[in-house]
């Protein structure tokens, strides 16, 4: 068993865990942060997507292991109990979700874009989406939402 | 889809990172894990011990090299800014996997991983570049021509990590150009070439059509049907044999063609 | 969207969603983040990898022996514990939950393990012994045609199509062929089991989302009175687009696992397995004849449709093939139709709802087939079209083969669809670039789409004599209770993926009771044991806005009739409604004398006219029809293949729109659907029966760079058979979009023998050719 000691969403979690134990799961089943989604567990869908020591990625691609001293931001986390977040709001004003099954992971990875130095354009966005299924929408309105959030 | 029972091992140093894999017949090297976990998910591979470099110190620089080259470290991510300051690096980039996977995933991993559809190792080859590998015996360079030896199998021994890339500059009057063909963007390549002018050299190489990423010898005048000749690609899901050739003549054409343009 | 006139109604705003911050926050309740009974073991599914084989030996004592096994089910088990699924007709190879001594596919389970946790129950999986002896598998369907595995054969014959087709100029014989292809949903499968033996009943939290015709599936399968199924749906679905109709195998697999092991069993699919084995659409295979006149009068039309469902007849199959069937003619007047529907088994994943159902697959035969008469009589394939469309003067208009039309202008719709894609001029520069040598196209199609099956269509799949008991139906289920504060809940059976139920009931509920939709709480899970569902709930067929939104403003009127009554009654007639609600609770001696008490009304409501199919074999197998007409431009690289979507255009006409902006979102995830199926999209086998696009590395969904950005408009015929006039229109470019970008690709490509999906390599191709 591997010690954890992780500040997820602001607060501290001190566990044990299996090696092999994938982020996902511990945030998930552990943490009970059910916010995370899982759509593939091999990397593709991008519904899993976390913030880890300030940078979007993969949670079913991490142990729960490595994040032993780190802090993770989670969907729970991004308005924590106060009001959505301006992304959040563009969300919902443009229709970019359906089942929002999708949503967790794709505000995590625009929030990593939009923190960035340069605000992204349009297609910098589209971009960034292909790392991220959604099979609801077909996509524009969650661009639009982005887009509108970093005036592009 | 959950991996195996492993060991888990974090080495806060180098050399405990080596004498790690010294000490097993088969760990494997946890870097950026956007390759290798997905492979622990569905259970190809079963490693009775990982070995966790993320926190060893030694292996996030990046630094120039002696000749005019940037060094990369082994942990260091393919989202890293540093990167930009290589032309060749800068072009392949975007190219590789998706802005997150990009977060985590590491430049020496995917070159140690070895996929022939993946970008990283095709450049290392267009840039004529080296690893530097290190083991508790001690420490080797390979060249990229010896690194690759087959689908997913680099010349490195059992106990050794990649602990960095060397990768050259391009120089003053050199062309380069990628190019790459998937059927969705961020997608793995079904095919993919690097053209490098130099005076009156000309250095192709192209992915995905050939178990390793490979240095074609070409013809100037015909560069995309030269190349064809040289390829023996396997078709797939996604392609005959005959289109996978069809990419190459376009790929190489295309690539060659911008190359040259760069260097004029 | 908060301001809004008094006597403006909800209902036709862009009102935003009521689901969404609960989402947005990440408090969705998905199944996978239920834990709705302690104690839940987690099971793994031990699946074939053989397409066909013998099962020579299963022995689950291994895997026993792990530490953290509770236990294993085998198909042996499965057998002696439950029945064949029932399905719409005989199939010849009984169906159950798992396999036992034969499997017919790769993926199908063969054994359950359930362990302390799923990381266990992997590794034992890993420990079964099992020894297959592999046979020779059927996956051509033309192969299994003229074999045992054709399932069924079905002629039908409306008119006098020989005669007609004998006296046409142009007689157009083609075929064409629609790929196996799936929506997969983000979310994957989920099932909770939870056997009582004392009770000898199964509950299960599963993500299913109708049709409850299949809950009788399970419940039969399982040997139970569908009172001791209690089958519960969590609050929200990670999207199913048809797909998750066929967790219900699971949930018998699961239950049999529970009740053999004493303990409740949870399973969550994860993608792999729902590549290789949850569900997919059926492939097609149809001939074609149709005859026209030299000025483009369709006279006759013929199918011989061949359908792959895969290795068993899983209910609803074969549905797929029934579903149109009223609308066999599209959205053309001919009157000599005839169709032969041949039903077969090949080694491959079980077929299934999948979004578009059976239309995708009519309407790439029928819309291919108007632009190849066109081009061979020398027409327009607009003109072509415009001269065989149905005219707004003739609805409500019955079909040959049965349906009832209830409404639309498809020539002005069409107009309207050529007018926004400057057709003429997309012509004319396609036609200057392919003189160029570029491979420009302008391709269309014309869809009616139906919404609200009839579930008695696929009664059809059976000759009249041997159909039993006639069936029909399509009756959703509401119930609206106030509280004593005057709170208003809603309870649907809808089971929404993602569609907004929630906020169109409460613009449908607020305008009734004269509320704030915010004022009223919906609830979207349904448990068989105490929501007002009915055999025909569920989210399927487009149903929704026609009768989920009909029984909600049924039962919504019926508790605003009995509050007008009460206020009367009271001398006050702007009492309040919490002053309504706490006199019925708290003084119910208060109320008009006979009224019942209480503040609660079910209400249940069917569209009319879908009757059973009769004697001739017609049938009005949907309530609601919509049309769609689209217009595609694309380009493809001569060098690679790759087909570029220049424009896309599409004008619906759903009838009255209830929310514009989830209506818009409806039409955009549809066409992405489409362009999924028409471009990337496809189930491959290889010949020894082995999937070879079992991740989503190889199994290409669309992502944001690969779709086209659709130009969308709208007209609006309300129907006059619906209490709002509002049609379904989820499906509608799922149906089009292949067909419009086959003819796009055709016209570019000067070629007929085009089909997708258009992957560059397989475009490359017939570049080649
Ligand atoms: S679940 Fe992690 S990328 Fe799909
Ligand atoms: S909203 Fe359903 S997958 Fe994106």
């Amino acid at each position: 068993m591997i010690a954890v000691d992780v500040i997820v969403n602001q607060r501290r979690y001190r566990e044990e865990v299996e090696p092999r134990l994938l982020l996902s799961d511990f945030l998930r089943h552990r943490l009970g942060l059910t916010g995370t989604h899982v759509g593939c567990e091999h990397g593709v869908c991008g519904a899993c997507t976390v913030r880890l020591d300030g940078a979007a990625v993969r949670s079913c691609l991490l142990l729960a292991a490595q994040v032993d001293g780190s802090e993770i931001v989670t969907v729970e986390g991004l308005a924590g109990g106060g009001a959505l977040t301006p992304l959040q709001e563009a969300f919902h004003r443009h229709h970019a979700l359906q089942c929002g099954f999708c949503t967790p992971g794709i505000l995590i990875a625009a929030e990593d874009l939009l923190a960035r130095d340069l605000p992204p354009t349009r297609e910098q966005i589209v971009d960034m989406l292909s790392g991220q299924l959604c099979r609801c929408t077909g996509y524009t309105a969650i661009v639009d939402a982005i887009a509108e959030v970093a005036g592009a | 889809m959950k991996p195996t029972q492993f060991d888990y091992v974090r080495p806060d140093s180098l050399d405990e990172a080596l004498s790690a894999l010294a000490e097993t017949d088969d760990a494997k090297v946890l870097a950026g894990g956007q390759s290798l976990v997905p492979a622990l998910n569905m259970r190809l591979l079963r490693p009775s011990t990982l070995v966790d470099i993320n926190r060893v110190p030694e292996l996030d620089n990046v630094t120039r090299g002696s000749t005019s080259s940037l060094v990369v470290g082994a942990r260091v991510r393919q989202s890293d800014p540093r990167l930009n300051a290589h032309l060749v690096l800068a072009a392949v980039l975007p190219h590789v996997g998706h802005t997150v996977t990009r977060n985590r995933g590491t430049v020496c991993g995917s070159i140690a991983h070895a996929d022939t559809a993946a970008e990283l190792p095709l450049a290392l080859l267009a840039c004529d570049g080296t690893a530097v590998v290190a083991s508790a015996r001690g420490r080797r360079e390979i060249s990229a021509e010896e690194l690759f030896l087959g689908p997913y199998t680099t010349a490195l021994a059992r106990d050794e990590l990649l602990v960095e890339s060397v990768w050259p500059e391009l120089r003053e009057g050199d062309g380069f150009a990628f190019e790459e063909f998937a059927q969705r963007g961020g997608d793995y390549a079904l095919c993919m070439v690097a053209a490098r002018v130099r005076g009156t050299e000309l250095r192709v190489v192209v992915g995905a059509v050939a178990p390793v990423p490979t240095v074609l010898t070409v013809d100037a005048d015909s560069p995309g049907e030269s190349a064809v000749a040289q390829v023996e690609p396997w078709g797939s899901v996604h392609g005959s044999p005959e289109y996978f050739r069809q990419l190459v003549r376009v790929l190489v054409d295309r690539t060659v063609v911008r190359a040259k343009e760069q260097a004029a | 969207m908060g301001a809004k006139a008094a006597s403006e109604p909800w209902v036709g705003r862009p009102l935003l969603r009521l689901e969404d911050e609960a989402l947005l926050r990440g408090e969705g309740r998905f199944v996978d983040d239920l834990d709705p009974v302690a104690n839940a073991r987690h099971a793994a599914v031990l699946r074939s990898p053989f397409a066909h084989a013998n099962i020579r030996r299963l022995d689950p004592t291994p895997a026993l022996d792990l530490p953290g096994v509770v236990g294993v089910l085998t198909g042996a088990d499965v057998v002696e514990l439950s029945r064949p699924f029932p399905a719409g007709i005989d199939s010849p190879t009984p169906h159950y939950a798992a396999a036992h001594e034969v499997t017919r596919y790769v993926g199908e389970p063969v054994a359950v393990v359930v362990a302390r946790d799923r990381y266990v129950a992997e590794d034992a999986l890993e420990l079964v012994d099992v020894q297959y002896e592999p046979l020779e598998p059927v996956l051509d369907a033309e192969v299994a045609v003229s074999s045992e595995a054709c399932a069924s054969d079905r002629s039908f014959h409306y008119g006098d199509v020989d005669s007609a087709l004998a006296r046409a100029d142009l007689v157009v014989r083609e075929r064409f062929r629609s790929a196996r292809w799936s929506c997969t949903p983000v979310e994957c499968y989920g099932v909770v089991a939870d056997w009582s033996e004392a009770e000898r009943s199964l509950t299960a939290w599963a993500n299913f989302q109708g049709p409850f015709t299949l809950h009788s599936v399970a419940a039969g399968a399982l040997g139970l009175p569908g009172s001791k199924l209690r089958l519960l749906t969590p609050p929200d679905s990670g999207g199913s687009f048809g797909i998750k109709s066929a967790v219900f195998a699971y949930v018998v697999l699961m239950g049999l696992a529970s009740r053999k092991l004493g303990v409740p069993v949870r399973w969550i699919e994860d993608r792999l397995e729902h590549l290789a084995a949850s569900s997919s659409s059926s492939g097609r295979l149809t001939h074609v004849e149709a005859g026209f006149t030299s000025a483009g009068e369709l006279l006759a039309l013929r199918y011989d449709a061949i359908e792959d469902v895969g290795a068993y007849v899983r209910a609803p199959e074969p549905a797929t093939l029934y579903r149109m069937h009223g609308s066999l003619a599209g959205a053309y007047r001919v009157q000599n139709v005839a169709a032969r529907n041949r039903v077969v088994l090949t080694n491959t994943m079980p077929s299934g709802l999948n979004r578009g159902f059976g239309g995708p697959q009519l309407y790439l035969a029928l819309e291919r087939t108007m632009t190849i008469a066109a081009n061979r009589l020398g027409l327009d394939p607009a003109d072509l079209r415009r001269r065989n469309l149905i005219r707004a003067a003739d609805f409500p208009y019955r079909t040959p083969s049965g349906a009832l039309y209830d409404s639309g202008d498809y020539g002005s719709c069409l107009d309207d669809a050529l007018t926004l894609a400057q057709y003429d001029e997309r012509r004319a520069e396609a036609e200057a670039a392919r003189a160029e040598g570029r491979l420009v196209g302008v391709g269309m199609a014309c869809v009616v789409e139906p919404s609200i099956s009839n579930m008695g269509y696929i009664t059809l799949a059976e000759p009249g004599e041997e159909r039993g008991l006639p069936k029909s139906g399509n009756a959703e289920g509401c119930t609206i209770a106030i509280s004593a504060l005057g709170g208003i809940t809603v309870h649907t059976a809808t089971t929404p993926q993602g569609q907004g139920h929630r906020t169109v009931i409460a613009q449908v509920v607020a305008d009734r009771l004269a509320v704030e939709p915010s004022d009223v709480d919906v609830l979207t899970e349904v448990d068989t044991a105490t929501s007002p569902w009915t055999i025909a709930s569920g989210n399927y067929s487009s149903r929704f806005s026609g009768v989920g939104v009909g029984a909600a403003a049924a039962a919504a009127e019926r508790l605003s009739e009995k509050i007008t009554a009460i206020r009367a009654h009271l001398g006050d007639g702007s009492a309040s409604l919490r002053r309504i609600a706490g006199t019925v609770h708290w003084n119910p001696e208060a109320l008009p004398p006979g009224m019942e008490p209480g503040l609660a009304v079910t209400a249940y409501y069917a569209a009319p006219n879908l009757l059973p199919p009769d004697a001739d074999d017609k049938v009005a197998s949907s309530g609601a029809h919509g049309f769609v007409a689209d217009v595609a431009v694309v380009e493809v690289d001569r060098d690679t293949g790759e087909v570029t979507v220049l424009d896309y255009v599409t004008v619906h006409d759903a009838g009255r729109l209830l929310n514009p902006l989830l209506a818009e979102g409806q039409v955009r995830g549809g066409l992405a659907h489409g362009v999924g199926a028409a471009l990337f999209e496809r189930h491959v086998y290889d010949e020894d029966g082995n999937l070879l696009t079992g991740s989503f590395m190889d199994y290409l969904a669309p992502t944001a760079p690969d779709l086209p950005e659709p130009r969308i408009a709208h007209r609006e015929s309300p129907s006059p058979f619906l209490p709002l006039g509002a049609k379904g229109l989820g499906e509608g470019t799922t149906m089009s979009v292949p067909a419009a970008i086959a003819n796009a690709i055709a016209d570019a490509l000067g070629r007929d023998d085009v089909e997708p999906p258009f992957t560059p390599g397989r475009v490359w191709e017939l570049l080649r050719q």
